[in-house]
């Protein structure tokens, strides 16, 4: 059956508060998720207090001058700090979303609360285990099929059917939609999840592919695109204003198309 | 770092690759037809629904007679049978998506799709016999 509760594991014990910086005016509690494989401790919440006169607005800053001032061993993705990587996705407050594009200040309620993101296996602290979310990635084969002879110079395209790509294009792959669906939390194995499936769809909305039925076979099956229940977790998590939940439904109707 | 090494781990991962795993036994190619039998069916019981619910109504109150009677109307009998078809259908699918949402063991969603089958055609073929006896007087 479903869990619905972490595993013995996996649960979370007290954590350590460390002491606020001497000489700062202003700071920020920041409650950080911690686990390491290596103390055979079951994970914890850390607390931390941020000088946010020596530090930038964004959570990441916060999370970088952590790293920097108080505890070198915090572990967690980071690389563009600017929303385009998608390294530092995690779960912010309650919501998955990308660390670098959430300013602490958007977070209200006293301490920023940070988790990995949710229902994935932990590496370390924040950093979760992304291998079945990028081997679903590759298994969609999200790069341009076709048969025919290739072109000289490029395949050509329509600014209109360009246009059909807008949406689906700029996914960045950082798993904030695919790890807060429920669907894939319960089902992770065989659902593609939305990320994925929204890939999916970006390369069988292509007017340049030739492999357009193909790629509909590969998806038409109970688990990987039915199990879309249409929750929208996806769309409101998406740190970059895409909706996966409309995608898969453009999917659904292509299939339904073919067949009537 | 392989899932067997985070805490989180599902148990008895094996050495597949995580694309093998990934692609597993292929697609179903199957789906598409319960999830437009869903929305017809729900469309189907968006219309029905009121007159179903009127004549429902109507046979709260009287005898088994006066029931008959009102049943052996074509048009009440052909409503509450599709009705009935539409509802069984609906509630079929939808009891098997979360049959397959929430139970993992095989073997136990296996004989949970099986009596969730079972039960569907018991109700359905139950409520049709009703229908079509009261409806033709026997």
């Amino acid at each position: 059956m479903v869990e619905f509760a972490l595993p013995k594991n996996s649960k979370i014990s007290g954590g350590k508060t460390w002491p606020k910086p001497a000489g700062a005016t202003e700071t920020r509690e920041f409650r950080v998720y911690r686990w390491n494989p290596d103390d055979g401790k079951t994970p914890s919440v850390d607390t931390y207090y941020v000088d946010t006169h020596d530090c930038g607005p964004m959570v990441l800053d916060g999370l970088i001058w952590i790293k920097n001032h108080i505890d070198p061993s915090l572990t967690f993705r980071r690389s563009c700090r600017e929303g385009v990587c998608g390294s530092c996705a995690m779960n912010i407050d309650g919501q998955n979303t990308l660390a670098c594009t959430r300013s602490m200040h958007d977070v209200k309620d006293g301490a920023v609360k940070i988790n990995p993101l949710p229902h994935q296996p932990v590496v370390k602290d924040l950093v979760p285990d992304l291998t079945n979310f990028y081997a679903q990635y590759a298994s969609v084969e999200p790069w341009l099929k076709t048969t025919s002879p290739t072109p000289q110079k490029e395949w050509k395209q329509s600014h209109e059917d360009r246009e059909k790509l807008d949406g689906l294009y700029e996914c960045i792959l950082c798993a904030c939609c695919s790890t807060s669906c429920p669907s894939y939390w319960w089902n992770s194995e065989r659902y593609l999840g939305p990320a994925a499936l929204l890939q999916a769809n970006r390369w069988v909305s292509d007017s340049r592919d030739e492999a357009t039925g193909e790629r509909l076979d590969y998806l038409e099956d109970p688990f990987r695109l039915y199990r879309c229940h249409t929750i929208m977790n996806c769309a409101k998590a998406c740190p970059k204003g895409l909706n996966p939940a409309e995608a898969i439904a453009e999917l659904k109707l292509k299939l339904v198309e073919r067949q009537i | 770092m392989s899932f067997d090494e985070s805490h989180g781990a599902p148990k008895g991962s094996s050495m597949r690759t995580p694309l093998g795993r990934v692609r597993n036994l292929g697609a179903a190619h199957s789906g598409t037809s319960d999830f437009w039998r869903q929305r017809l069916t729900g469309v189907a019981l968006t219309l029905l629904m009121i007159p179903a619910l009127v004549i429902i109504m109507m046979l709260l109150g009287p005898n088994q007679v006066r029931a008959a009677q009102i049943l052996s109307s074509l048009p009440v009998a052909v409503i509450l049978l599709l009705f009935i078809f539409a509802c069984t259908w609906h509630m079929k699918i939808g009891m098997q998506v979360v049959i397959e949402d929430y139970v993992h063991n095989e073997k136990l969603k296996l004989v949970s799709v099986m009596l969730n089958n079972f039960f569907t055609i018991a109700v359905a073929l139950a409520s049709t016999y009703a229908i079509l006896k009261l409806s033709s007087g026997v």
